[in-house]
């Protein structure tokens, strides 16, 4: 009992730290995560970020985070807390965290909030996205020349714009190189849950996908596809460890130059609500090395699309490109705006199934 | 529908055998009378432990061992405060659940990335190439028959067993219980244990063969759902096999048939392992006398010789 007590005492005294330790000139940065920062995918590229802010600035800043904070009223209990705390800038790192975001922004006018892939922007709320849907186009392109069965599996999280984004994406690279290519794609409408992506990956192999895509952060499918004796891509993180035959490239999420950014923004008084969406050629859009199995001709092709991509010279919605019921939607030549892609809610033809609601 | 019955059986088994074991321990721990929320706690516990035993000596044998222990381990701290400080069950098994997250989230922190030594499925001397039933009974891993056969044990045990008595009588009530001269705190804090061991083996099962990876709360609710399945199979052992297979069915289907490009409202599909649960959970209780006959009568009441 004694143990305990002063497990719990010294659990308080490191939580009370933070409320006392706030020199005046620090500036104050809080994070909310909807996954644990161990999950090796997106919840932990943004601790990364986070540390990169602390190496930066060093006594200058003071981070925090909460990790696996639900979507909805839960969260805006914890970016309420931060507040109090007295954060100066608060980065809200997933989808679902749009409106109490911008609630809680509402009620601490002087706090600076930053929502990361949403839509809603405030006086003192920014948005900050990467453009994932042009690494899925370079994974896209890979899984089309890789696939032997023409059949892509998708683990799919959520029905928002982004993920629609990604799988569209994909599928545009994969059937330019690969007409027959097929995807199914698995709704599993959680972002981490290790057994449920697993469980997914497992389904999508048996029914004939040799390749595995994924839009959830955890590195199960990949744990499966090594298993399993197939391929896969990283997702948000490199994964390699998890499948390091599987494993053919990786889209890594690099969050740290924009949060270091921001945060000197916050200190030299010059954060204005922007909205920020950066790809490939910014940087926080990188490619993981290629797989040796990956041969040479399309490890160049690869490359080239990534370059192209970077350099502006090619988009990853360029027409001309129908919808999914055969109505025109961009005409040759004529490339996607940002507005149609940020609230993007339907398929290009020839991707399989319905949008669920 | 080009859905193999017999792939989908197989593995809805491989997703159902977590919360069975999970869910045995549990109706243990209920029948005494005990009602511990921690499972998720005691789950995610035995995940890692297990992995990190397994990963070490590479014996995913000696992994479970541990994984059974540190689940029993972590529920003797639920016992102390619940049997003996007389604490509040539902506080300290939510307590025992948070404390089970953090502490396998400490110890797991170099463990993630690590690939498990692969647990071999049994040898059934080529019966696993009879068609259909082959895939099906005879190509798992030690544990699925474990699981089945822990179930067979504990219906043995409470209904066949003087123990089993009397483990039923201090479930029911503990005060003629002790008025008889039996144990109360003692066979509580054995059953508590067991729940734990459990527990700890079904997180194991995830950490070791389902994923098969350690990543922090990777256990994701499936100890609440073992804690449903304990009402759902209205505390009768073999009805815990039937919760948790149609548990594991409902989310295997609908992924393969999504899979299979099905045209099915998903977001229903995704919902319907908890509607499921949900409905029969109504349906159950909604007989009242029923319910209260199978549920045991001092569950969650603190017990104190003197009282």
């Amino acid at each position: 009992m004694k143990l305990l007590k002063t497990l719990m005492t010294g659990a308080a005294l490191v939580v009370g730290l933070g409320g006392v330790a706030q020199a005046e000139d620090k500036t104050k940065v809080g994070f909310v995560y909807v996954g644990p920062v161990g999950d090796f995918g997106w919840s932990y590229e943004h601790n990364e970020g986070r540390k990169a802010v602390e190496e930066a600035f060093g006594d200058k800043v003071e981070t925090m985070y909460v990790e696996s904070v639900p979507e909805g009223a839960d969260s805006e209990r914890v970016m309420t807390q931060m507040a109090l705390d007295g954060a100066d800038l608060i980065f809200t790192t997933s989808f679902g965290y749009m409106d109490p975001t911008i609630n809680v922004a509402k009620k601490f006018p002087n706090v600076k909030f930053e929502h990361a892939t949403g839509y809603k922007q405030a006086d003192n709320v920014s948005t900050y996205s990467a453009r994932f849907y042009e690494g899925r186009s370079v994974i896209g392109h890979i899984a089309g020349h890789m696939t032997e069965s023409n059949t892509i599996g998708y683990i799919a999280s959520f029905p928002i714009p982004e993920v629609i984004r990604g799988i569209n994406s994909a599928y545009i690279a994969a059937q330019k190189v690969n007409p027959d290519v097929k995807l199914k794609i698995v709704w599993v409408y959680t972002w981490f849950d290790p057994a449920k992506e697993a469980d997914a990956a497992t389904a999508l192999i048996e029914q004939g996908a040799d390749i595995i895509m994924q839009h959830t952060d955890s590195p199960a499918a990949m744990t499966i596809a090594e298993e399993k004796g197939i391929y896969a891509f990283g997702q948000a993180s490199d994964m390699k460890q998890f499948g390091p035959k599987a494993r053919l490239s990786s889209i890594i999420d690099d969050w740290a130059p924009y949060y270091i950014t921001r945060t000197q923004a916050v200190m030299d008084g010059t954060w204005s609500s922007t909205a920020t969406w950066d790809g490939i050629k910014e940087g926080m859009v990188a490619i993981g090395d290629f797989s040796n199995d990956i041969p040479a001709d399309v490890q160049a092709s690869a490359k080239a699309l990534k370059d192209a991509l970077s350099s502006g010279a090619t988009h990853s919605f360029t027409g001309p490109i129908n919808k999914q019921d055969g109505s025109a939607w961009l005409a040759a030549g004529e490339t996607a705006d940002d507005g149609t892609l940020a609230g993007m809610n339907f398929y290009v033809e020839g991707v399989e199934g319905e949008v669920p609601n | 529908m080009d859905i193999s019955i017999v792939s989908l059986i197989a593995t809805l088994i491989v997703a159902a055998t977590p919360i069975l074991l999970a869910a045995t321990g549990e109706l243990i721990v209920e029948k005494s009378g005990v009602l511990n929320l921690g499972v998720e706690g005691m789950m995610i516990m035995g995940a890692i432990c297990g992995f990190i035993a397994a990963v070490s000596t590479g014996s995913p044998l000696l992994g479970f061992c541990i994984a059974a222990l540190s689940g029993a381990l972590l529920s003797l701290l639920f016992a102390i405060l619940t049997q003996y400080l007389l604490a509040n069950q539902v506080a300290s098994g939510l307590a025992l659940t948070l404390f089970g997250l953090g502490l396998a989230a400490l110890l797991g922190h170099s463990y993630s990335g690590i690939k498990p030594p692969s647990t071999p499925k049994i040898e059934w001397f080529g019966l696993s190439d009879i068609p259909v039933i082959g895939p099906i009974i005879f190509n798992h891993d030690l544990m699925v028959y474990f699981s089945l056969f822990l179930v067979f044990v504990v219906w043995i045990f409470l209904r066949f067993t003087r123990v089993g008595l009397i483990l039923r009588a201090v479930g029911e009530n503990h005060d003629a219980a002790h008025a008889l001269g039996y144990k109360v705190i003692r066979i509580r804090v054995l059953a508590i244990m067991f729940g734990g061991a459990c527990a700890g083996l079904g997180g194991a099962y995830l950490s070791l063969i389902r994923v098969p990876q350690w990543t922090e709360g990777m256990t994701a609710g499936a100890g609440w759902i073992a804690l449903a399945i304990v009402v759902f199979a209205s505390w009768k052992p073999w009805r815990l096999i039937l919760g948790a297979y149609l548990f594991g069915g409902v989310t295997i289907l609908q992924l393969n048939l999504q899979a299979n490009g099905f045209d099915i409202p998903v977001s229903y599909l995704s919902m319907a392992p908890y509607l499921v649960t949900i409905v029969v959970l109504v349906i159950m209780s909604a007989d009242r006398t029923r319910a209260s006959i199978n549920a045991p009568a001092s569950l969650g009441k603190i017990f104190h010789a003197s009282s």
